[in-house]
């Protein structure tokens, strides 16, 4: 308890020590506003606009959560079909790469042109840059089950759906947890880089990425702040969402979940 | 030995087992188990021993040769074999208790019968206590425990064990190894027993299987004429030293020869 105290004043002693550097990086060189507003001006703006940032806010969570979460349903079946066998494998992977590779800004006007702006292009686009480290995660847990475990559970006659259901499943649910993580961050950068090119409806009606445009156009730099700060926090929510889950369903077994908790 | 007729438990002839285009591994072996009888298989590292528990289960099939267990293939056998491994290979996300309800669950026995059958293991192999911990707050001997508990749940008439003491140190080596007998006792079923140490084959076993590395085969045998129940305090009469001492030293030949 007291050890978590002092994690939380160290970090609330960085974010000072933060602010007032930035604070004094507008004294020491005089810089204009419209560049860097100060950490107070940020603050009125978010409290000027509060109900459309959040309205933003609001619609860029549904985005990328709508993508978070059918990248995890699809991932996982995809990796239970991958687990399958080696030539599933073998033929499949080299595009699942390719959906790793491919430039998330490249095809998300492809994407808008082909459905439309509006929030099934953007979730799709979410969906589709969070899916590979789902898929990659998830699959090396699955096939990566100790071959005696295996053999154990061939020697009790266990079917093959055993194996895979009571086995090679739980198995790679700490792998799975991995993967969500860094999908988590990623599926915020994919809606976010949609609506970027969803040019549609006016401010306080679109999400994050259509009002960060529309700001930086109208030089509006403190809502601009307050925008990618709402960015930030919606990313650093989806993250301790699936922190709190990984600790929540692996603490009692998993190494790994008890060095993620914060000391 | 004694001229019974009835079929040996588990018969393995000249069996031969190759991987590859590589030497063989086992060659031409010749061993016959008898009905509750306990054997055990030693040798220097390399040759084969893990391989012929492998075979006798049907994980791996020999190249040639034929192997019974109870005149039966290996395959078809399946159901009346236990194999304890050499880590305990719980489950990490099951606790102590579902880990040894694991071969009855797969198996598909009821319940009911599952937790009866649990409760009565948990009480021979001492582990009450933690029946509800999960495997990582476990020291490795208690794991051992819960890995032959779960082997035994499922009622073999054989168990195939592979070095599943070797991980320990030699005091709870030592204890196990008594509690393992008193198990078989009770239970009295067939048991195939790999293991490179000594003391420990000398101990538990009927009989001793000595091999000879490169390529694998049988170099010699001994029986094991020392009474049973044997306790801790067998371990320092000069019975056990005397045969102690033979079989390091044949097993010390088929190193330098």
């Amino acid at each position: 308890m007291k050890q978590k105290t002092i994690t939380v004043l160290n970090a609330l002693a960085v974010f000072a020590v933060f602010l007032f550097l930035w604070q004094l990086i507008l004294w020491v060189f005089h810089v204009p506003r419209f560049m860097l507003p100060s950490p107070y001006a940020v603050a009125l703006a978010v409290l000027a606009r509060f109900p459309s940032l959040m309205n933003s806010l609001a619609i860029t969570a549904e985005e990328s959560a709508g993508g978070l979460i059918a990248s995890i349903v699809v991932g996982v079946l995809v990796a239970l079909v991958f687990a399958q066998s080696r030539w599933i494998r073998k033929m499949l992977y080299p595009y699942t790469l390719l959906l790793q590779t491919v430039p998330i800004i490249a095809i998300a006007p492809l994407i808008l042109m082909w459905m439309g702006a509006g929030l099934p292009a953007v979730t799709l686009i979410a969906f589709i840059i969070s899916l590979a480290p789902i898929i990659a995660n998830t699959t090396q847990g699955l096939i990566s089950v100790d071959e005696n475990l295996v053999h154990l559970f061939l020697m009790h006659n266990a079917s093959s759906r055993q194996i895979l259901f009571k086995l090679r499943l739980p198995h790679a649910i700490p792998n799975l947890f991995v993967g969500m993580r860094i999908a988590s961050g990623i599926a915020v950068i994919g809606a976010i880089t949609g609506e970027l090119f969803a040019g549609s409806g006016r401010v306080g009606e679109g999400g994050l990425g259509y009002s960060i445009l529309y700001a930086s156009s109208q030089l509006q730099t403190e809502y601009l702040f307050a925008l990618v700060l709402a960015a930030t926090v919606l990313g650093f929510g989806f993250l301790f969402l699936i922190m709190f889950l990984e600790w929540y369903f692996l603490h009692k077994w998993h190494e790994s979940a008890r060095a993620t908790e914060i000391e | 030995m004694n001229a019974n007729v009835e079929i040996p438990e588990i018969e393995i002839s000249g069996v031969t087992k190759q991987f590859g285009n590589a030497g063989p591994v086992l060659d031409a072996i010749n061993i016959v188990v008898g009905k509750q009888e306990f054997v055990s298989i030693i040798g220097p590292s390399g040759c084969g021993k893990s391989t012929i528990l492998k075979l006798i289960a049907g994980l791996s099939s020999p190249t040639s040769g034929m192997i019974r267990v109870d005149g039966m293939t290996p395959l078809n056998a399946r159901e009346t074999i236990s194999f304890v491994f050499q880590d305990a290979t719980l489950l990490p996300w099951r606790t102590v208790k579902e880990n040894i309800g694991l071969g009855m669950e797969l198996e598909r026995v009821p319940k009911d019968r599952r937790e009866k059958e649990i409760a009565t293991l948990l009480d021979l192999v001492g582990l009450k206590q933690v029946a509800k911990s999960y495997p990582r707050e476990l020291s490795g001997g208690m794991k051992m425990r819960a890995s032959i508990a779960r082997a035994l749940a499922t009622h073999p008439r054989v168990m195939l064990l592979d070095e599943p003491f070797a991980a320990l140190d030699e005091m709870t080596r030592d204890r196990l190894n008594e509690e393992f007998l008193r198990l078989r006792a009770e239970q009295q079923w067939t048991a195939v027993f790999v293991t490179h140490s000594v003391p420990e084959a000398v101990f538990l076993s009927d009989r001793i299987v000595v091999l000879a590395p490169n390529p694998g085969r049988v170099y010699a045998e001994f029986s094991v004429d020392l009474p049973m129940p044997r306790t801790a305090a067998l371990r320092g009469s000069k019975e056990f030293d005397a045969l102690a001492s033979r079989v390091a030293h044949t097993l010390r030949e088929t190193i330098l020869q």
